[in-house]
C-alpha cells in the first residue's frame, strides 16, 4: 500500500450555476498526489484551480467523478465521518486577513482544530506553543489578536492552525501571492522545512509558474478546466510542451535584462503562434 | 430597463394583492361577529341581527364575501361604510387622504431638499464646521420622534411666536396660504429627523465616492472639478435615494400621530374610529391605499436607482 | 472611511505594537464604561429604571388620584412638577408612567429579537429557498404603514397594551432580520468561516462561536436603536388616544397636555423631556458602541481648507527657491515628503524622496507594500487622498516647477502633461457610465474636442490598444468586461492627450499573468511609438528587467539605492535590493534543493 497515492482525483466535474448560466468549472480533471509530495496547481484566473482545491476539501460539490482520499472515496461521506477527515486534510487560503477569526485570540484558533478532537484549551495551550515556535513566532504571542500581525506574521499562523493536528495533505490556496516579495521566499522555504520533518503532502494552487518552481515536485496546469499538461517541476518551469503552458512561462517575466529580453522574443513568437 | 420596470411592477402588484388578501382575512379573524360589534352596548333583537347581517352581505361564505369585496377592489370601489349613513367610502377617502399626503409630501419634499443640500455641502468639505455639526447632531436626531420636535416648534412658532396655527386643517381650495400655513409644523417636525439621515447618509456617500479610485482617476484625467462633482453626485444618489425610499414608510406613520396632535381629519382618526367600530370595510380601505401610496412610491424609487445605477439593473 | 488612509497609517506602523498600544486586549464593556458618552447615559437610563420600578417604595402620591381642588397647580414642594388639569400629581405620573414605557420596549424588544434574529441567521446562512422567502417576508412588513396597523390591532384587541406592543416588535423584527443576515452573509464569505469548516468544525459551532461573535456587537447596537423607536411609538400611538388614559403614561400625559396646550402649556413639558432624554440616551449608547466595536469609525482626520491652505503656502515658498535642473529631465522630485493626517497624530509615510526621469526614457520605481512608491506618484500628481499633503524642495515637470503653480494651473497638466495608468482596473472606471462615455467626457471636457471628434478618436484609440469590436465596447458599462480590457480602456484614456510623460501604478498587479505581459508589452510599444517618458511603479524586478532604462528603490518611504538598469542588475550596493532582485529571479527547482541536500534556510524568527 506505501505506493498507493495519498490523494486520487479521478475524472472529476463541477459545474457552478444552473440553466442558462451554467458554467464547467471543472471538466475531467485527473491527478494524484503521493505522500510527502508537493503538487504544484497553476492556472489563470476561471481555470477552475481554486475550485479543484474546494472540491478536494468538501466546500464544493461535483457532478461527476471521485476524490479518493488514502484509498476512500470521501465526497459521499455523512458530516460526522467528513468531519473526522479534517485531522487528514487541511487548507492554507491565500487572504492573511480574512482567514483568521478578527475575534479570536490566535491561541484560540489554533487550539479550535484540537479542540475538536475533544481537548480543553488548558490542555491545547502546550500544542499551540510549540506549533508558534515551529512557525517561528513567539510562544508568548499566542494571547494576541490576528489584527496585530502583519500578513507575513498571518500566514504563518495559517500555517500553525493547518498543522497542529498533523494531517497528511494540506490544500495550499495561493499562500504566498497575497504577500510581499520578500516574505514569500521565506514562507515558502518555511513549507519546504516543514514538509521535509512531518511528510505532509502540499496541493500547490498558484497562478505563477515562477513560484511554483521551488517547492513544488510536479506540476499540473489547468486551463478553463482541464489539465492541459502534467509534469516534473524541473521540466514544467523551464521547458513545457503545451502551447498554453509555454506563454504562460514566458508570460512571468525574470528579474534578468538580457534573459528577460530572450524571453520576451520567445514570447512574442508564442503569442503571435497563439493568435 | 423595460424587463427591469416590467419586473418591478408584477412584483409590486403581488405585493398589493397579498396585502389585500392577507388584510381581508385577518380583518375577519380578529372580528368573528362583526354585527354583533357593529351593535355594541346597543340591545338588538334576532331580526334586527339576520336583517343587517343580509344587509352587509355577511350572511354569504367567506370566500363569496372575499371575492365580491376583491372584485369591487379591482374597479376602485372600496364599497360603503358598516357605520352611520351608508356613504360610499371613496367619498370619505377624498376627504382624509389630502390632509395625511399634504403633510407627508411637503415633509418628504422638505426632507429631501434640505438634506442633500447639507449633505452635499459637508461631503464636499468633509471635516469642515458645518460637517461636524451635522455628524455630531446625526444621533440624537436619529431617534427622537418627529412628535417630539414637533411639540418643540409648537411651543417656540405657534403658542409663543402665533406664527402658526396651533391646530387644524385648513383645504387648499379655501385658502392656499392657510393651507400652507396649516401643514408647515407638522410638515418640517417631521421631515428634520431624515434630514439629518439622508444628509449623512449622502456625505458619506460622497466621500466615499471622492477617495474612490476612479474619482482619482477622473481627476488624474485632467478633468475640471465641476465634472467631477457630477460623477460624484451620480455615485452617491442611489445612498440618498434608498433613505427617502424607506423614510416614506415611517413619514406616513408619523404624519398619522401628528395630524391627531394638531387636530386635523386625516387617515389616522378614521382608521382609529374604523378599527375602535368595527367598520371593517373602512379598516380594509385604508390599509390598500396606505400600502399602495407605499408601493407607488418605492417602484417610482427603484425605477429611478436602476435609471442611475446601471449595476441595480441586474438584480 | 478613506481606506487609502487607513491601509498609508497601517503600513507605516509597526505590525505588533506595545500592549499599552492594544485597545483590542480591553474588553467592549471596559472601554464603554470609561467614555463619558457610554457611563452618564447608561447611568442615567439604569436611574430612571430604578426609579420607574422603584415607584411604590418612594412613597409618592396615588398618580390616578383626581383632585379638582389642586388642579392645574404649578411646580410646588408638594406637587414637585405640579399638577395637570384633573388635579393629579404630575411626578408621580412620570415616575409611575415609566414602568409602562419599559415594559411596553421590552416586549417589542423580545418579540423583534426572535422573530428577527434566528430567522437572519437561517437566511444568511443558508441562503437559498428559506432566505428569499423570509426576505420577500420582510420586505413586506417593511412597506407596511406599521401605525395604521397598530391602530387597527389596538382597536380589534380592545386597547390591549401588550398585544399592541408584540404587534410593534413584529414590525421592528425586518430591521433585525436584515442586519443579521447581512452580517451573517459578510462573515460567511470569509475564508476563516471555510477554514473552520475545513477543521471539522460543526454547522452548530460555526454560528455560535464564529458567526455570533461578529453579528453580537451589532445586533447590540440595533437594539439601542430599536429601544428609542419603540419608545417613541408607544408614546405617539398613546397620544393617538391608544391606551388606557386613566394609567399613567408618558404618552397618555402627552396626549391630555395637547388639549390644553393654550392654557397650561407646561403640562407637555415634563413627559416631552423625559422621553427624549431616555431616547437620547440609548441613542447616544448606540453610537458610542458603534464607535467601540468599529462599526461606525472614523479614522480619517479631513484636513480644512485652511490646513491645506497653510501646509500649501509653506511648501510654495521654500519651492520657490528651488532652482531648474538639467533641462533633459523630463520630471524631477526633489526632497519629497508625504504625511497623513490621522483623528490622532500626523504620520509621514515618505521621508524626502528624490526622483527623476529623463524625457523619452522609462523609470522603474521599485518598493513592497509600506514603501512609499504609489504615495509618491499621488504627490507627484497632486493626486494625494483628502487627508494627506506632500511638501517638496522640488517637483519639475516638463520644466516648471510644479509647487509654484496656481492650483488651476497644476489641474491643467494632468491629461495633457501627464498621463496615469492606475492599478486596480476595474475599480478605477465609474461603475454608473458607459466605457464610451468614461473617454469621451475628458476628451471633450480637457482636449476641447466636438462630440462626433471625440468619439471618432475613442474609437481610434481603443482599436489601438488592442480591443477587438471598439463600438460594441463603448457602450458597454465597467462591469462588463474583463480586467484585462478594463486596463486596456484605462491606458487608452491615459495616452489621449499625448502626454510627455505616462506615470502608470502597478499597471500589471491586478491583471492574469498572460494578460500581465500584453499589457506591458502595449504601454513599451505606445511609450516607443510616441516617445514618452514612463515612471512605472511595481514591486517586480522583472518588470524592470524588461521595460526600465533607470531605475529607483525605495523601503519605508526612503530611496534605498537608484541609477541604470545595466549596473543595478550587475552590482546593486543595497542589500535590500539584492533581496529583491533575487525574488523575481530563477530559483533552483525543488529537485535540486532536495538533491543538493540545500536547506530551504532557516527563516529568520518572526521577521516576516
Amino acid at each position: 500500500m506505501a505506493d498507493a497515492p495519498l490523494l486520487e482525483v479521478n475524472d472529476l466535474s463541477l459545474d457552478y450555476g444552473r440553466g442558462k448560466s451554467l458554467f464547467r468549472a471543472l471538466d475531467h480533471v485527473s491527478l494524484e498526489i503521493h505522500r510527502g509530495e508537493c503538487l504544484g496547481l497553476v492556472g489563470e484566473s476561471g481555470s477552475g484551480k481554486s475550485t479543484l482545491g474546494k472540491a478536494i476539501l468538501g466546500l464544493a460539490q461535483s457532478v461527476g467523478g471521485e476524490i479518493v482520499f488514502d484509498g476512500r472515496e470521501i465526497q459521499r461521506l455523512p458530516p460526522p465521518m467528513r468531519r473526522r477527515l479534517a485531522k487528514d486534510l487541511q487548507v492554507i487560503f491565500q487572504d492573511p486577513y480574512g482567514s483568521l477569526s478578527p475575534a479570536m485570540t490566535i491561541g484560540r484558533i489554533l487550539a479550535e482544530p484540537l479542540r475538536v478532537g475533544g481537548m480543553r484549551y488548558e490542555q491545547a495551550k502546550t500544542a499551540v506553543g510549540e506549533m508558534l515556535e515551529r512557525v517561528s513566532l513567539p510562544r508568548e504571542w499566542i494571547d494576541r489578536y490576528p489584527s496585530e500581525f502583519s500578513g507575513g506574521q498571518r500566514q504563518r499562523i495559517a500555517i500553525a492552525r493547518a498543522l497542529i493536528r498533523q494531517p497528511r495533505l494540506i490544500v495550499c490556496d495561493e499562500p504566498v501571492s497575497a504577500l510581499d516579495v520578500t516574505t514569500q521566499s521565506t514562507i515558502i522555504d518555511l513549507l519546504i522545512e516543514l514538509q521535509r520533518e512531518t511528510g505532509v503532502a502540499y496541493l500547490f494552487i498558484s497562478h505563477d509558474l515562477a513560484v511554483v518552481r521551488r517547492i513544488c515536485h510536479r506540476v499540473a496546469v489547468l486551463f478553463k478546466g482541464q489539465i492541459v499538461e502534467q509534469g516534473g517541476g524541473e521540466k514544467m518551469t523551464t521547458n513545457p510542451d503545451h502551447p498554453y503552458s509555454k506563454r504562460l512561462l514566458m508570460a512571468s517575466p525574470v528579474a534578468d535584462p538580457t534573459e528577460q529580453a530572450r524571453r520576451r522574443e520567445a514570447w512574442l513568437q508564442v503569442r503571435t503562434g497563439q493568435a | 430597463m423595460l424587463k427591469f420596470t416590467v419586473k418591478r411592477l408584477v412584483s409590486a402588484v403581488a405585493l398589493m394583492v397579498f396585502v389585500a388578501t392577507g388584510t381581508f382575512f385577518m380583518a375577519h379573524k380578529a372580528i368573528p361577529d362583526p354585527v354583533a360589534n357593529l351593535f355594541g352596548k346597543v340591545s338588538f333583537t334576532a331580526e334586527q341581527y339576520e336583517a343587517k347581517k343580509a344587509q352587509l352581505g355577511l350572511d354569504q361564505p367567506i370566500l363569496t364575501q372575499f371575492w365580491n369585496w376583491f372584485r369591487h377592489l379591482l374597479t376602485g370601489d372600496f364599497g360603503t361604510t358598516w357605520v352611520g349613513a351608508p356613504t360610499p367610502i371613496i367619498k370619505d377617502l377624498a376627504v382624509r387622504l389630502p390632509v395625511t399626503l399634504s403633510i407627508v409630501i411637503l415633509g418628504l419634499a422638505v426632507m429631501a431638499v434640505l438634506g442633500a443640500i447639507l449633505g452635499v455641502l459637508a461631503g464636499i468639505r468633509p471635516g469642515s464646521w458645518g460637517d461636524r455639526m451635522i455628524s455630531a447632531s446625526s444621533v440624537v436626531f436619529f431617534a427622537v420622534p418627529g412628535f417630539l420636535v414637533s411639540i418643540a416648534l409648537l411651543w417656540v412658532l405657534a403658542v409663543k411666536l402665533g406664527w402658526f396655527p396651533v391646530s387644524g386643517y385648513i383645504k387648499p381650495e379655501r385658502d392656499l396660504l392657510g393651507w400652507l400655513r396649516s401643514i408647515t409644523l407638522p410638515a418640517v417636525s417631521l421631515a428634520l429627523g431624515g434630514v439629518v439621515m439622508i444628509a449623512v447618509q449622502l456625505r458619506n456617500a460622497i466621500v466615499t465616492a471622492n477617495s474612490s479610485d476612479y474619482v482619482r482617476t477622473l481627476r488624474a484625467r485632467g478633468l475640471p472639478p465641476r465634472a467631477v462633482a457630477l460623477h460624484l453626485l451620480r455615485s452617491a444618489a442611489p445612498a440618498a435615494i434608498t433613505i427617502i425610499a424607506l423614510m416614506f414608510v415611517s413619514l406616513l406613520s408619523g404624519a398619522v400621530i401628528l395630524e391627531s396632535m394638531f387636530n386635523m381629519p386625516g387617515i389616522g382618526s378614521a382608521t382609529k374610529d374604523a378599527s375602535q367600530t368595527g367598520n371593517i370595510p373602512m379598516i380594509l380601505a385604508l390599509t390598500v391605499v396606505s400600502v399602495l401610496f407605499v408601493v407607488i412610491v418605492n417602484f417610482l424609487l427603484d425605477l429611478v436607482l436602476g435609471w442611475i445605477n446601471p449595476k441595480a439593473r441586474i438584480k | 472611511m478613506s481606506e487609502t488612509v487607513a491601509l498609508a497609517t497601517a503600513e507605516v506602523l509597526p505590525a505588533v505594537q506595545p500592549a499599552e498600544a492594544r485597545p483590542q486586549n480591553r474588553s467592549v464593556a471596559f472601554r464603554f464604561l470609561t467614555q463619558p458618552g457610554g457611563w452618564i447615559p447608561l447611568l442615567l437610563v439604569l436611574a430612571i429604571l430604578v426609579l420607574a420600578f422603584g415607584a411604590p417604595l418612594w412613597g409618592l402620591q396615588d398618580p390616578m388620584h383626581i383632585d379638582p381642588r389642586v388642579a392645574d397647580q404649578a411646580p410646588s414642594a408638594d406637587h414637585w412638577l405640579g399638577t395637570d388639569s384633573t388635579g393629579r400629581d404630575l411626578w408621580s405620573r412620570l415616575v409611575w408612567g415609566g414602568q409602562d414605557a419599559f415594559r411596553g420596549a421590552a416586549i417589542v424588544l423580545v418579540v423583534a429579537l426572535i422573530l428577527g434574529v434566528p430567522t437572519g441567521l437561517i437566511a444568511g446562512y443558508h441562503g437559498g429557498l428559506a432566505d428569499g422567502l423570509l426576505g420577500w417576508v420582510s420586505d413586506v412588513l417593511m412597506s407596511l404603514p406599521s401605525i395604521i396597523i397598530l391602530l387597527i390591532v389596538a382597536g380589534l384587541t380592545h386597547q390591549n397594551a401588550d398585544v399592541l406592543m408584540a404587534a410593534m416588535g413584529v414590525f421592528m423584527a425586518p430591521g433585525y432580520f436584515r442586519l443579521t443576515r447581512s452580517s451573517t452573509i459578510a462573515v460567511r464569505a470569509e475564508p476563516y468561516i471555510d477554514a473552520a469548516r475545513v477543521a471539522g468544525i460543526s454547522h452548530t459551532r460555526i454560528v455560535f462561536v464564529h458567526i455570533w461573535r461578529v453579528i453580537a456587537a451589532p445586533i447590540v447596537i440595533q437594539t439601542a436603536m430599536t429601544i428609542g423607536v419603540a419608545l417613541g411609538m408607544q408614546a405617539g400611538l398613546q397620544i393617538l388616544g391608544v391606551g388606557d388614559s386613566q394609567a399613567p403614561s408618558w404618552g397618555g400625559m402627552m396626549s391630555s397636555a395637547m388639549g390644553s396646550l393654550r392654557t397650561n402649556a407646561w403640562l407637555i413639558v415634563p413627559p416631552a423631556a423625559m422621553l427624549g432624554l431616555v431616547i437620547a440616551a440609548f441613542a447616544i449608547m448606540g453610537a458610542r458602541l458603534g464607535e467601540i466595536t468599529g462599526n461606525r469609525s472614523e479614522k480619517a482626520k479631513h484636513l480644512t481648507r485652511a490646513e491645506k491652505a497653510e501646509l500649501a503656502g509653506a511648501a510654495a515658498a521654500r519651492a520657490a527657491e528651488a532652482t531648474q535642473p538639467n533641462q533633459d529631465l523630463m520630471v524631477a522630485v526633489k526632497g519629497l515628503k508625504v504625511t497623513y493626517a490621522t483623528a490622532k497624530a500626523r504620520v509621514e509615510v515618505v521621508h524626502g524622496v528624490d526622483l527623476a526621469v529623463r524625457k523619452g526614457e522609462v523609470l522603474g520605481l521599485v518598493g513592497e507594500s509600506g514603501s512609499g512608491k504609489s504615495q509618491s506618484i499621488f504627490a507627484l500628481l497632486g493626486l494625494l487622498a483628502g487627508n494627506g499633503y506632500a511638501e517638496a524642495e522640488a517637483i519639475w515637470v516638463d520644466g516648471q516647477n510644479v509647487l509654484t503653480l496656481p492650483a488651476a494651473k497644476r489641474r491643467a497638466l494632468l491629461g495633457r502633461t501627464i498621463g496615469y495608468v492606475p492599478q486596480e482596473p476595474i475599480s478605477n472606471l465609474d461603475p454608473m457610465y458607459t466605457i464610451g462615455h468614461q473617454l469621451v467626457e475628458p476628451m471633450r471636457k480637457v482636449l476641447g474636442m466636438g462630440k462626433a471628434e471625440a468619439r471618432a478618436y475613442a474609437l481610434e484609440l481603443l482599436a489601438r490598444v488592442g480591443i477587438e469590436d471598439p463600438a460594441r465596447v463603448m457602450g458597454l458599462h465597467p462591469h462588463e468586461v474583463s480586467g484585462g480590457m478594463a486596463q486596456r480602456v484605462l491606458i487608452a484614456g491615459a495616452v489621449a492627450g499625448h502626454p510627455k510623460v505616462i506615470v502608470a501604478d502597478e499597471p500589471t498587479t491586478a491583471l492574469d499573468v498572460t494578460v500581465q505581459a500584453e499589457v506591458l508589452e502595449l504601454l513599451r510599444e505606445l511609450q516607443r511609438e510616441q516617445g514618452m517618458a514612463l515612471v512605472i511603479v511595481t514591486h517586480n524586478f522583472g518588470v524592470v528587467a524588461d521595460i526600465a532604462d533607470t531605475v529607483t528603490v525605495m523601503k519605508d518611504g526612503l530611496v534605498v539605492e537608484s541609477g541604470a538598469v545595466g549596473s543595478i542588475f550587475a552590482h546593486a550596493a543595497d542589500p535590500y535590493t539584492r533581496e529583491l532582485i533575487e525574488a523575481s529571479s530563477k530559483t533552483p527547482s525543488r529537485a535540486a534543493l532536495d538533491e543538493g541536500g540545500v536547506g530551504a534556510g532557516a527563516p529568520a524568527k518572526g521577521g516576516v
